[in-house]
């Protein structure tokens, strides 16, 4: 593999791969010295055009961990905010003789696109409303090791529901291209505004009812409601978004007794999700964070190592 | 000439193509130079020089290297502990993040690194199939070097066959084999393999 643009575009022997040697590099975090000389020399630059804090800091994490070299370019305090253009941003670092660029931006389609310019592999780290695929990578790799611990299996059969601001969401389009080829079943779940267009295409079921599916889900995955990608109304009120979508305290009563909930974070406490729900023994959103970090030493591994 | 064509099948156009052309073949030439006695025997040897050399099986742990040191140190360790009388503690060693040739080579699987507790002050025992250049071996040092601090670190090795490209020597020693460099010596454990063998591959170039 030469760069990581989408799951779209991934082969299953890649996606498998990644998951392994993933599983790997947990037993490394345990470590009390986490450091292997795998990638010294390389240089990874994290270029954010937009926020983050557990994306960037775990590839920054991940890329230390394996002794490559990593620095961070954020868009703000950065020539783009001078005017420069992506292109010429991305072809500047490129000429510094970089091995790989990790690259979030609004535009989706920016990172496919930015392939084509450099020389360095490119991840995609969150394109607009298109993929997050790390994210996807990790929230499955979550699943599959607590399943593991649980005596649960793998995510073969599992029925994952995905719930929330699915049409501002890269996560929902990333997990629900991963998701139902390692064997599970996903649902989403969101106000008839809120779903993507295409959504018909996709190897997934929709509903507007949570509390129908709830009952029969061994995931729930809250996403978050992107207050900041919503300039129209999209629902009447945040509380009647909460009463109809939101993961209260009543709701989990409705999950089965091994089911798990997951959130990729940043976590819109009473809104989406409670904290009831957030912080519940049943929650794996910590897990997903520690997830993050040993998925993407993996995917550092797979496009840098060899 | 040996035809490749297999009975019935199409035959030649009149313009051969090109891999029915003949060229010249290589031919493997294999070698068995340990039987399973032979190795059951080493095994057996090597755990009591061990012992001898570790003064006991106390703060012993005996790692394998992946992969076919993982079963040969387990073979070990399960000889020492019936000598002792006490359980040594052994497990895995994965190496490929430490590997000097990983540009060079296509990307290889990660293993399993499995520890019985803390190599601190323990004596540490890797143990592999076949001791070649010694870069293998510069691997696992750098690799135990970040998993604690041993007291002493005892290389054991089924196989000795030279050419080595670093100051690296093997404590314990099954058979030492003089081998040309482009020879391949291939151990072969029932574990993985479903027979245990040692021998040497080399290509004669026959026409």
């Amino acid at each position: 593999m030469k760069h990581l643009l989408g799951i779209e575009g991934m082969t299953f022997d890649d996606i498998q791969a990644i998951l392994a040697t993933a599983e790997e590099m947990h037993e490394v975090q345990q470590r009390p010295i986490k450091k292997l000389p795998t990638l010294r020399g390389r240089t990874v630059v994290n270029l954010f055009f937009e926020d983050s804090t557990r994306t960037r800091s775990s590839f920054e994490l991940a890329a230390k961990w394996l002794s490559a070299d990593a620095i961070n370019v954020a868009a703000k305090g950065s020539s783009a905010s001078k005017g420069e253009s992506m292109r010429d941003t991305l072809t500047t670092l490129d000429a510094m003789g970089i091995d790989a660029i990790v690259m979030r931006h609004a535009g989706s389609g920016s990172v496919a696109q930015a392939a084509g310019w450099v020389k360095a592999s490119m991840i995609n780290a969150g394109d607009g409303t298109h993929e997050h695929p790390t994210q996807a990578l990790l929230d499955a790799h979550a699943m599959l090791r607590n399943f593991r611990a649980n005596d649960l299996g793998t995510l073969e059969g599992k029925e994952v529901v995905i719930v929330g601001d699915l049409l501002h969401s890269r996560v929902v389009r990333s997990n629900a291209l991963l998701l139902p080829q390692l064997g599970a079943h996903v649902t989403l779940v969101a106000p008839p505004t809120l779903l993507p267009p295409g959504v018909g295409a996709w190897n997934v079921d929709v509903s507007h009812d949570l509390d129908a599916v709830l009952p029969g889900a061994d995931v729930v995955m809250m996403l978050r409601v992107q207050r900041e990608r919503m300039l129209g109304g999209f629902f009447p009120s945040e509380r009647e978004y909460t009463i109809r979508y939101g993961l209260t305290a009543q709701r989990l009563q409705k999950l089965k007794p091994h089911a798990v909930i997951a959130h990729p974070g940043p976590l819109n406490r009473g809104l989406e999700i409670s904290s009831a729900a957030a912080d519940s023994a049943r929650s794996i959103v910590l897990d997903q964070v520690s997830a993050g970090v040993a998925v993407r030493m993996s995917v550092l591994y797979h496009l840098l190592a060899a | 000439m040996p035809s490749s064509q297999a009975p019935g099948a199409a035959q030649p156009k009149s313009t051969p193509e090109r891999d029915v052309t003949p060229r010249a073949e290589a031919s493997t030439d294999v070698k068995s130079v340990m039987s399973a006695s032979e190795i059951a025997r080493a095994v057996t040897r090597m755990s009591h020089e061990l012992l001898e050399l570790a003064g006991g099986a106390e703060d012993l742990v005996i790692l394998g290297i992946l992969t076919r040191g993982v079963p040969l140190a387990q073979r070990i360790a399960g000889a020492v502990s019936d000598t002792e009388g006490v359980e040594v503690a052994s497990g895995e060693l994965d190496i490929t993040m430490y590997r000097d040739d990983l540009r060079s080579q296509p990307l290889r699987p990660v293993g399993r690194t499995v520890l019985p507790g803390s190599i601190d002050n323990k004596t540490i025992v890797p143990v592999d199939d076949v001791l070649f250049s010694g870069r293998t071996i510069q691997a696992s040092l750098l690799a135990l070097a970040d998993l604690g601090r041993p007291a002493n670190i005892l290389l054991v090795v089924l196989v000795d066959r030279g050419h080595r490209e670093l100051p690296i020597q093997a404590h314990i020693v099954g058979r030492s084999l003089p081998t040309a460099r482009n020879e391949q010596v291939r151990v072969s454990m029932t574990e993985l393999d479903g027979v245990d063998e040692v021998t040497i591959e080399s290509e004669t170039s026959t026409l």
